[in-house]
């Protein structure tokens, strides 16, 4: 009962938030009648009052906005021209909306007006007709008399807090106050069993038994929560913004003096600015099973209105996310859940002759990865017919009969998230419309995130969004390109490498930079070019020489759409956190940038769309077998249920092979010895805000060291190093190796026997013996304090 | 029925806006190029932390800068997106006109400036071409 309260309470809410924009939006299209992105806008909310009337049963509410929904569909397609008549019959309908919306909140129900006329009125209209002129805004029943009792009022008051058990806290402390005791009589009859110690008429009924206890208790332990306006919320974010735009531009200031004292307070500042930043974020973060609960019922009650069994999974409720990303993607989980059972899950009789279990399952799994958060809706259904989403692609113009013909089955089934795409051959009352896809697409990528979808015929779909942690601040590399300054979101970084020209240099197939890397090709694109310069091949008869003149370069392998590919920039400048800012709409359509930001000194910088990018450079079109890496990506996860290991292989002093687990590597960077400083025991670097040891393998493994020295004398140390980051922010640690060698799979057991100190154990990879750090003992040889943080250790 | 412009210079053209449209105006600020776009897109500025894109009156118009934009101004004009820059050559007095004074832009204008300029009014001694904010900032690309 409570769980069904609330999903009526929030549609409500909701639908009323949405009606206040129709009146709106529907006046503005009196006098933009050609705007198709304000029809769209007022589909897509009639739509949605109607698909939640839908489940919730609420059928004249459904049948009168279905048929709004319908005249407005026709608007969309340029059928129908808007019109006064068209207007008034829309307002009229969102005021009868409003009426019955009063009706349910005060009974339960859609009450009893009756809407016909208006129904009709709608309908002619969708029809080309004119209405007969009285019909135009039938009065839908006065206002509602008021309040048929008074109870019910301050009930939805109250309710808006979904949470079904904090509420007694302030109820019960304030009990004992006497005006407070008349309102609620209307849960008296409920708490039957007399509380004779506190005539307290707890609204809490359940809690009403033991009112005198609950009271103490209540008493001895102090509010643990308090309830905060989300708009000064949303300031303090803001704010936090800020800050941390005024912290990057100190340390830069600070950099270029020589003041012990200004240090002191830089750092200071460094270090509380982040905890305030985390703090305020974290302020934010809910749980997605908020999100998660109200689900079950939905697919419950779609499935039965399409006669289908359909069993509902949930995974990963408690993974976090902010409370407004929650909000955004709550409209796109319910087109998807929908989606899942009317078109994904088949009817038990299909599903038994496959051979499959009559009753249906979707999954519904939420996990973090790379810094995102992955939502996955998985069916396990007929698949997605990609054949005839071709052919519906080429019909609705969306796609070209010769591109469609080029097109990778995943690319096919992207086209679904195209607006005015729809594959049902009825337009059913659930979906079919097409409208729902491309509403899932645009709400997901508002926030940053991406959609997928992976379909296999006969065996199901499954769709995956992928959304950012927060909005607002995120972690950027800054990279230099000509003379222009750029901010690539850290998430889209998979490495950095460093193009020294002779060695690791690019190779040109027919005219496109192809890059080696770890024996794959991968695809290159010079941001300078993809900003509208002119990259030139290398002329075939350059030599070498000229060639090792040229500045080095770096790659920063990322990741696009499917697949990774190299994005050559001239250097990487910095690592730090960038507050996203929306660019002006002037700019908003180029499509190769995500926002802009202001870097350290105050100057814009933007904020590069990887996707975008990729788009523009053609990486997309290609998207290599997205299926092979998708199954490789599931190899992976049953290798590590295997008890299979990662490891990156490391060239330590003296030729040594040395390996850490890949899991507990937070990065690869390539650092100037210059930038190292002296702090307590060990050499320091300043590392995306944080001051981190570095250890050497050279200091680590004496022994290795001395033969060394015997053999070669004392090497000069070379300018740059290469250094392993490990652990996770706040506790990082760097290892200064030789070389970083390989990525490697390994199953072999380790052996334990007769290893020196700093090392867990040794084993063959690669046909040499290779030892593999002692993670714990490298954090304690850092200094770092063992029993803070022991996650770090557990490698 | 008095008007008030804010009037600046641009290569030979006086222009006018009506005052309650500028929001405000600065000294030139450090301009970032935003590739991919139009010429007339200088690029982004930072307004107080605010990002604003810059536009190259001049260019917009047709016509050259002077002196390269070495006496330049930004002109800052609200819109409903935020405010929106344009780097004038000079700004000059804000003038009180009549509106009696005002007529529709001549024929003569070049087709380019024309769809920018609401009008003229006629001042003592020269044309001040009235600029329409909207469509000057209206760039495509």
């Amino acid at each position: 009962m409570g769980e069904f309260d609330d999903v009526i309470a929030e549609f409500l809410v909701e639908s009323r938030e949405g009606l206040d924009t129709l009146d709106r939006d529907l006046v503005a299209l009196e006098d933009t009648p050609n705007s198709k992105e304000l029809i769209g806008r007022i589909f897509r909310a009639i739509h949605t009052v109607k698909g939640t009337a839908g489940f919730l049963g609420f059928g004249k509410l459904e049948s009168l906005t279905h048929a709004g929904e319908s005249l407005l569909s026709r608007m969309r397609d340029g059928e129908l021209r808007p019109s006064g008549s068209i207007t008034s019959a829309l307002l009229g309908t969102v005021d009868a909306v409003r009426v019955m919306l009063n009706e349910v909140e005060s009974s339960g129900n859609d009450g009893d007006g009756d809407y016909s006329q208006l129904t009709e009125a709608l309908k002619a209209l969708c029809r080309g007709e004119e209405p007969a002129a009285a019909a135009a805004a039938p009065e839908p029943e006065p206002e509602p008399e008021p309040e048929p009792e008074p109870a019910p009022k301050p009930q939805a008051a109250a309710k808006p807090a979904p949470a079904p058990k904090p509420q007694p806290t302030a109820a019960a402390a304030k009990a004992p106050e006497p005006e407070i005791t008349e309102t609620p009589a209307q849960p008296a009859p409920q708490a039957a069993v007399p509380a004779p110690a506190a005539p307290a008429p707890a609204p809490a009924a359940m809690a009403a038994p033991a009112a005198a206890p609950a009271e103490e208790r209540h008493a001895a332990a102090p509010v643990e929560s308090v309830r905060v306006d989300l708009t000064l919320l949303d300031n303090l974010v803001d704010l936090a913004g800020e800050l941390v735009l005024t912290r990057n531009h100190i340390v830069q200031l600070s950099k270029g003096r020589d003041d012990a004292d200004l240090a002191t307070a830089t750092q200071r500042l460094n270090f509380v600015t982040a905890q305030l930043q985390d703090g305020i974020m974290r302020m934010r973060m809910q749980p997605v099973s908020n999100l998660f609960t109200k689900f079950p019922r939905v697919v419950r009650d779609l499935a039965r209105s399409c006669r289908k069994l359909v069993r509902l999974e949930l995974d990963g409720r408690d993974t976090e996310l902010d409370k407004s990303l929650i909000e955004t993607i709550k409209d796109p989980m319910v087109h998807l859940l929908r989606n899942c059972v009317d078109h994904g899950i088949e009817t038990p009789e299909v599903r038994a002759k496959a051979g499959k279990h009559p009753e249906g399952r979707i999954v519904l799994r939420a996990y973090h990865q790379n810094g995102l958060v992955h939502i996955e809706v998985a069916d396990d259904g007929n698949g997605i017919a990609l054949d005839k989403v071709k052919k519906r692609g080429i019909e609705r113009g969306l796609v070209t009969p010769e591109r469609a013909e080029m097109m990778s089955d995943s690319e096919v089934a992207s086209l679904i998230f195209l607006p005015g795409f729809s594959t049902a051959e009825a337009i059913s009352n659930i979906s079919g419309r097409g409208v729902g896809m491309d509403v899932v697409k645009t709400n997901v990528e508002q926030v940053g995130g991406t959609v997928e979808v992976d379909t296999r015929s006969g065996q199901g779909t499954t769709f995956i969004l992928k959304i950012p942690l927060t909005l607002a601040i995120i972690p950027a590399l800054v990279v230099r390109c000509a003379d222009a300054r750029f901010a690539i979101p850290q998430v889209s970084v998979i490495e950095l490498v460093r193009l020294t020209s002779a060695k690791q240099s690019l190779e040109w197939i027919h005219g496109a930079p192809v890059f080696r890397l770890r024996g794959k090709l991968l695809p290159v694109v010079f941001l300078e070019e993809a900003m509208g310069g002119h990259v030139m091949p290398p002329a075939a008869n350059d030599n070498a020489e000229e060639d090792d003149n040229a500045p080095s370069r770096f790659l920063a392998v990322v990741q696009g759409p499917g697949r990774q590919f190299g994005l050559v920039v001239d250097a990487v400048l910095d690592q730090q956190e960038i507050v996203v800012k929306p660019l002006p709409k002037l700019l908003a359509e180029i499509g190769a940038f995500a926002g802009a930001t202001l870097l350290g000194d105050g100057r814009v910088a933007l904020i590069l769309d990887i996707l975008g990018i990729a788009q523009r450079a053609r990486i997309a079109s290609e998207q290599l077998r997205e299926d092979a890496n998708l199954e490789r990506a599931r190899q992976q996860d049953q290798q590590r249920a295997k008890g299979m290991r990662t490891l990156l292989l490391l060239q330590g002093p003296d030729d040594a092979r040395l390996a850490v687990p890949l899991e507990d590597v937070s990065r690869l960077e390539t650092i100037d010895v210059n930038h190292l400083e002296s702090g307590g025991q060990h050499q320091v670097l300043q590392y995306r805000g944080e001051i981190m040891p570095l250890l050497r393998t050279s200091e680590l493994l004496p022994e290795r060291r001395g033969r060394m020295r015997n053999e070669f004398g004392e090497k000069e140390e070379p300018k740059m190093l290469s250094v392993v980051v490990l652990g996770r922010p706040g506790r990082t640690l760097g290892l200064v190796v030789e070389d970083v060698l390989d990525v490697v799979e390994t199953s072999t057991e380790l052996r334990r026997v007769g290893v020196r100190q700093g090392v867990v154990g040794t084993l063959v990879v690669q046909n040499r013996v290779t030892e593999v750090l002692d993670l714990q003992w490298l954090v304690a040889a850092a200094g770092f304090d063992m029993t803070e943080e022991p996650s770090l250790a557990a490698g | 029925m008095m008007e008030h412009l804010c009037t600046f210079d641009v290569d030979s053209l006086f222009i006018g806006i009506q005052i309650t449209r500028i929001q405000e105006i600065l000294r030139p600020q450090p301009v970032t190029p935003v590739p991919l776009t139009s010429s007339v897109i200088l690029g982004l500025m930072s307004l107080r932390g605010q990002i604003v894109p810059v536009i190259n009156l001049a260019e917009r118009l047709g016509v050259q800068m002077k002196e390269g934009g070495a006496d330049a101004f930004n002109v800052l004009i609200r819109t409903s997106d935020g405010p929106v820059s344009l780097l004038v050559d000079h700004v000059g007095d804000v003038v009180e006109v009549p509106s009696e004074a005002f007529e529709p832009a001549p024929d003569t204008l070049r087709p380019a400036l024309r769809s920018l300029i609401r009008g003229a009014y006629k001042l003592e001694k020269r044309l001040l071409l009235a600029l329409d904010a909207e469509a000057a900032i209206r760039v495509e690309y």
